[in-house]
């Protein structure tokens, strides 16, 4: 996949060479100058996540699971809300998960906060959307995945 | 666990992410680059822009689930095509489709939930990522600009 995408990049950036040098070199230092830009988001993202992971390990994550109600839909989308957990790492997780007896619904939601609402990247997508967007579409987000593990659990 | 445990801990579990970050986030910039340089203003316009209707939102929809790589290297992307002129709504829908019903990520969820689970929370998400675009559509433009700080 990452490899994918960097050839895509290498590749894209050599037709763009062979039709205009001057504009590929304008292009690649505005890339550049965009990414120093951006170094210290990163890092803060970073090292935000590292903490995060230390506070949560996976053991307490299992146990938010045990929650009844809408109180659980609430505490898992919290926490898959709060946590940034990369998809390799994740879906096993949540598979797990499944095989202790965690409800499928309670799955669904905190699946959809830990994709959807990310605390560690919002500086980021702060920086470039601005607070007002990145709050309203984290927050329609919260909503939204709690509502589509209540819809999932009358359907499953 | 001590003080010196948790901020080794942090380290430790930083590192594997500081590594995912600089996967991804050179040849994002790159590709946004080339498409800022490259792709004329109008033809987005067309596709995603305010007169675009329900094909850009599909469109919206096609084009984040198609992508590769955690939301976080959605935004410098999603940034640029809005300054193309994509609606706001089609900006929302793209980069939730990107975050949660990617193609990479609906292959692992059902590989390790299976894919009723899979198929079912894909169908269930869309038209919520509809309408959220649509909610903040409306919610952004009492404001002018919609990606203000100012607010």
């Amino acid at each position: 996949m990452i490899l994918f995408i960097w050839g895509v990049a290498f590749t894209l950036t050599g037709l763009s060479f062979l039709k205009d040098k001057q504009k590929t070199y304008e292009v690649l230092i505005f890339s550049i100058k965009s990414l120093k830009k951006l170094l210290p988001t990163l890092f803060g993202m970073v090292f935000f996540v590292g903490f995060i992971l230390t506070i949560f390990p996976e053991e307490k994550i299992m146990m938010i699971f045990n929650h009844k109600g809408y109180l659980g839909f609430f505490l898992v989308s919290l926490v898959g809300a709060i946590v940034t957990i990369p998809g390799p790492i994740a879906f096993p997780l949540a598979g797990a998960l499944l095989k202790m007896g965690a409800p499928q619904e309670l799955l669904a939601s905190f699946i959809s906060t830990l994709t959807m609402v990310g605390l560690s990247s919002s500086l980021l997508e702060i920086s470039y959307f601005g607070k007002r967007f990145t709050f309203l579409r984290q927050g329609s987000s919260f909503i939204s995945a709690m509502l589509i593990g209540l819809i999932m659990g009358s359907l499953l | 666990m001590s003080l010196i445990e948790l901020i080794l801990n942090t380290f430790t579990n930083s590192s594997q992410f500081l590594i995912e970050v600089f996967k991804f986030f050179p040849p994002i910039l790159i590709l946004m680059g080339l498409l800022e340089a490259w792709i004329p203003k109008d033809k987005i316009e067309t596709h995603l822009g305010h007169e675009s209707g329900i094909k850009g939102m599909l469109f919206a929809i096609i084009l984040g689930s198609a992508a590769a790589g955690p939301l976080f290297a959605a935004f410098p992307i999603a940034k640029s095509l809005s300054e193309k002129g994509v609606r706001a709504a089609n900006t929302v829908i793209f980069l939730c489709s990107w975050a949660t019903i990617k193609i990479p990520i609906l292959i692992m969820e059902s590989s390790y939930l299976g894919i009723r689970f899979s198929l079912l929370r894909l169908f269930v998400t869309l038209p919520f990522i509809l309408l959220m675009g649509l909610i903040i559509e409306r919610l952004c433009q009492n404001n002018g600009s919609i990606f203000s700080n100012d607010h």
